[in-house]
């Protein structure tokens, strides 16, 4: 029989958090990501991003795994639907997240010569959050989607 | 050092549309991590990604911290002609990593 069970609940828990100070303590690199998350942020980082123009759910979609194990490197892909000619094409995707310490993820900017409005990349997630996109067509209408990501390790180096 | 990879389907034919993958090496700190004095790390990302193809630019990105280490990023493009594809990663300190590769278009 183990010692730790012979113990009371409380003196246990009570080991539990100590054993965990001590291994933070060990950690060089400690991160900083518990500074508090603007809410809100990552819309007006979107709103600025399409100039205030109101965007409307649908042709774009987000593929991520709905569980990440790993925070550091969650792999994403955007894809748009576009015939992607000159006159008919996908300008910018531009992609954010509202949980992380900040919100901006990146912008994508894409031309006929694609030939499909499709990006693939790994990105950092600190939290379960969810991944918001912004699609600015070549006809001026902005297009959205959003996906959520559950994430069982942060990606924040903590 | 950094070094970067590009891998391109192996036979192209004219008007196909083909994945560009790219793998870059770079730390992408975040400016989020502390140091064991407690100081915070500074952010040192690649910011901007661009790619041109026959000296015309087909795809480019600004890049945020959110961005993974070792960035991986991978987009298409119509092959129209054999040539050259251009790549440039811009670090935040201004300097950047330039990568190209040979695209023969059947």
């Amino acid at each position: 029989m183990s010692l730790v069970s012979k113990l009371p609940i409380l003196s246990r828990r009570r080991l539990l958090a100590g054993a965990a100070g001590l291994a933070g303590g060990l950690i060089a690199v400690r991160d900083v990501s518990a500074q508090a998350v603007q809410p809100g942020a990552h819309q007006q980082v979107l709103d600025k991003a399409v100039g205030g123009k109101k965007a409307q759910p649908g042709k774009v979609r987000i593929r991520m795994p709905e569980i990440a194990e790993n925070g550091n490197t969650v792999p994403m892909t955007v894809a748009v639907e576009s015939p992607m000619t000159a006159a008919d094409h996908v300008k910018a995707v531009h992609i954010v997240t509202d949980n992380n310490p900040r919100p901006e993820v990146a912008s994508f900017y894409f031309t006929p010569g694609n030939g499909k409005a499709e990006v693939s990349t790994r990105i950092r997630l600190s939290q379960t959050m969810n991944v918001l996109a912004y699609a600015e067509m070549s006809d001026g209408s902005v297009w959205s989607a959003r996906a959520e990501a559950k994430v069982t390790i942060g990606g924040c180096g903590g | 050092m950094s070094t970067a990879r590009i891998r391109l389907p192996a036979s192209i034919k004219k008007g196909d549309i083909v994945e560009v993958k790219t793998l870059v090496t770079h730390t992408m700190e975040s400016g989020q991590r502390r140091d064991a004095q407690n100081n915070v790390i500074p952010r040192k990302i690649l910011n901007k990604f661009a790619c041109t193809y026959n000296g015309k630019e087909v795809f480019k990105a600004d890049l945020a911290a959110a961005i993974s280490a070792n960035p991986y990023l991978a987009f298409f493009i119509t092959a129209t002609e054999s040539g050259t594809l251009d790549f440039v990663w811009t670090d935040d300190d201004g300097s950047t990593i330039k990568e190209s590769a040979k695209i023969t278009v059947a």
